[in-house]
């Protein structure tokens, strides 16, 4: 075992790479591209066996990916935003193929405006596609997780791809030390790729992804990978446990932060929660008794692991860095869904906030606690919170000045 | 087949190995041409399907392939083939999969994808030198959700988007120059209602590595509205008039296999179809007629 300074994109490349990966199909996207440049580089050099060829998009890349895996390699492949949403038809189909494989994706906000900061709302546009979802912290965690993804994804009970969620900038591009296991330690935890049944030999002729006539065919199909999908609930315990024992780092589905005794918490997903964290040492110091609930897994839901994890809780702020137009937080309407006609289950407040890499300051997670405090003790449940502050509308409006006087309009003044 | 040269009738295979009852239409030249290709491939193939009428061979539980078979969608079926090769390649070398377990990637696309949502993947895939053999069944239209323009469809051609007096106004897409731009291994064009002519230029795509693109017109009995009896014919007339140039590209040039001569007039085929009854009913369109005549008769005189 060693120790190295990596960034989250480092640590990525790092957990392809302990997993003897065989192929990367690749395409570039900020910031995602330090991951596949990384790659490439181990490829070149030798220092990984196998091949990275490169797409000409996204869409292409998913297909590659899935068809490579379908024939028997182990495959990664990385990407953000964009170019998520562009491969998303095959985000959607290859799951069903049941050829497992891992992606990680560097969030990052999604147009319009283009942007290059993170938010989730690129991640949760693929949550109902069939892929786990991992989100990561920081960047140890994040190369476990590469580790921990593919033993869930290549579970026979599971074999569906595993997406690895992680935060552009705020964690792609910041180092941190990072444990690097040993190749032996990590092939004790994850065996050889066996593709089994699925696999294109000249021997064994299979047919892969064929169409269905009819609803009854279609929903058998459509069940079964959802039943697979929800059997990653046991694989990936099983997994951590496995993670566990031969590296000593834990990674429940839910993580907690000082919630044994709290009586509001934060309950977020991703980098941000480090802020959170830090909200609730602050807040703990002035003896207020506040938690943070943090899911790793958002697919499979680990519904049992967050009603435990709030029962007994007096309120929660839900802190959505996504938005669901038209409605809200997608991870609010998640929870509540989970808590829904539980016995002593907490009040849920719904903020939306950290949009496109928009900081969310100490002074804010405080203010999302009293509220949330408040709410419980008055039973009434406050409307969603979009969070944004006067000084950042004076910045916009001040913007808008400037463009009004570019474009020479009468009485604007920059 | 490997010393085995193709030189008349009687040298195809006379074992087929396509399996019938398949859901496509009756008549369909496209399955024509797969049954002769696929003759000649074998079932050591992984068929690389683009989303098109051919998506319905394979239906739950049942498939007329002895080999295997990928679904992927409209656009990316090259880069499917791209991930089937690559891990081939990657497994034989690392001595996780015997030599003779090997496969041969062949994607399977309409014109709708060929000629237009997937030609960047098909593009890149030449580019990148892919080890794979690409068959295109060209019908000149969607013809998998009622035949309306595609990139593909002929000059004049009514479709379901263009059924006016003058039908499609627009020209066909010469995919063989785009493909052969960008100097592969093999184009070559084929169909299926000359199965000798077909199976040489396929014997040679075998034969060769990298990049092999094959592009089939496909005589549509229901998109071209004619009786599914005369596909055979139809596809003839295509070669004699012209109008379906059957030619290959190797080694950095074009030759044509067959010169027609005498070149019969355009109109013999075009009268044999609906799409194109607007050029003769109620009123004969004689300035259409002919400049569809004057297009393949340009096309020849520089072929010269």
């Amino acid at each position: 075992m060693t120790r190295a300074l990596l960034t989250g994109n480092g640590a990525a490349a790092w957990g392809a790479r302990l997993a003897e990966v065989d192929y990367v199909p690749a395409f570039p996207i900020t910031p995602q591209t330090e991951i596949i440049e990384t790659l490439a580089g181990w490829y070149a050099s030798g220092a990984m066996q196998g091949r990275l060829t490169t797409l000409e998009s996204e869409h292409s890349m998913i297909t590659a990916a899935a068809a490579a895996a379908a024939t028997g390699a182990r495959v990664f492949t990385a990407t953000s935003s964009q170019g998520l949403l562009y491969a998303m038809e095959m985000m959607f189909a290859t799951p069903g193929w049941r050829a497992p494989f891992v992606l990680v994706n560097v969030s990052r906000a999604v147009a319009t405006p283009i942007t290059l900061e993170p938010d989730h709302t690129d991640v949760l546009a693929a949550r109902d596609c069939g892929f786990v979802q991992i989100h990561c912290a920081n960047a140890q965690e994040l190369l476990d997780s590469v580790l921990i993804a593919y033993r869930v994804a290549e579970h026979p009970g599971v074999r569906v791809p595993v997406l690895v969620n992680q935060d552009g900038f705020y964690l792609s591009f910041t180092r941190e030390p990072v444990e690097l296991p040993s190749m032996d330690s990590v092939r004790r935890f994850l065996p050889a790729f066996a593709p089994g049944e699925v696999a294109f030999r000249a021997s064994k002729p299979v047919s892969q992804a064929v169409a269905v006539l009819g609803g009854a065919s279609y929903s058998y199909f459509r069940y079964e990978l959802h039943l697979a999908v929800m059997q990653a609930l046991v694989a990936y315990e099983e997994a951590a446990q496995a993670f566990a024992a031969e590296f000593g780092r834990r990674y429940s589905a839910v993580d907690t932060y000082r919630c044994d005794d709290a009586e509001v918490v934060f309950f977020m997903i991703g980098s941000f929660a480090a802020k959170a964290g830090d909200a609730v040492d602050r807040l703990r110091a002035r003896g207020e008794r506040v938690g943070l609930v943090r899911p790793r897994l958002l697919r499979p839901y680990p519904a049992d692991a967050v009603r435990e994890a709030l029962r007994g809780k007096r309120a929660v702020a839900v802190i959505d860095q996504n938005l669901s137009m038209g409605f809200g937080g997608v991870l609010y309407a998640e929870l509540a869904a989970a808590l829904q006609g539980r016995p002593a289950m907490p009040m849920l407040c719904s903020y939306v906030g950290g949009l496109g890499g928009r900081d969310i300051r100490v002074e804010e997670f405080f203010a999302m606690a009293a509220e949330s405090r408040n709410a419980a003790a008055s039973g009434a449940v406050p409307a969603t919170r979009l969070l944004y502050s006067g000084g950042e509308l004076r910045e916009v409006r001040k913007l808008q000045a400037i463009a009004a006087a570019e474009r020479g309009e009468a009485g604007a003044r920059p | 087949m490997s010393e085995f040269v193709i030189k008349s009738m009687k040298d195809l295979p006379s074992v087929h190995l396509l399996g019938a009852g398949t859901a496509m239409c009756a008549g369909c030249g496209g399955l024509q041409a797969l049954h002769e290709v696929y003759d000649l491939l074998g079932h050591k193939t992984v068929v690389v399907n683009a989303a098109g009428c051919m998506t319905l061979l394979a239906n739950y539980p049942y498939t007329p392939f002895r080999g295997s078979w990928l679904y992927t969608s409209m656009a990316s079926a090259p880069a499917g083939a791209q991930g089937v090769r690559d891990a081939l390649d990657i497994l034989l070398e690392k001595k996780r999969l015997p030599p003779e377990e090997n496969l041969t990637a062949v994607v399977l696309t309409g014109d709708g994808s060929a000629y237009g949502m997937g030609l960047s993947a098909t593009s890149a895939a030449i580019e990148r030198g892919l080890d794979f053999i690409y068959l295109c069944y060209d019908n000149e239209g969607y013809g998998n959700t009622g035949q309306q323009t595609s990139a593909a469809t002929p000059h004049g051609a009514r479709t379901a988007t263009h059924a006016g007096v003058a039908g499609f106004g627009g020209e066909k897409k010469d995919l063989f120059a785009i493909w052969a731009a960008h100097r592969p291994a093999y184009v070559a064009t084929v169909i299926g209602a000359e199965p000798l002519d077909l199976a040489r230029k396929i014997q040679h795509a075998v034969s060769v590595k990298g990049p092999r693109l094959i592009l089939s017109l496909a005589p549509c009995p229901t998109g071209w509205d004619y009786d599914p009896m005369d596909t055979v014919e139809i596809g003839r007339l295509a070669v004699k008039t012209g109008i379906w140039p059957l030619k290959e590209y190797r080694d950095g040039k074009v030759s044509h296999t067959r010169v027609p001569h005498p070149r019969l007039p355009v109109e013999d085929y075009l009268v044999k179809q609906g799409r194109f009854a607007h050029l003769f009913q109620p009123v004969r369109n004689d300035k259409l007629i002919a400049e569809i005549q004057a297009r393949v008769d340009e096309y020849w005189r520089d072929v010269g």
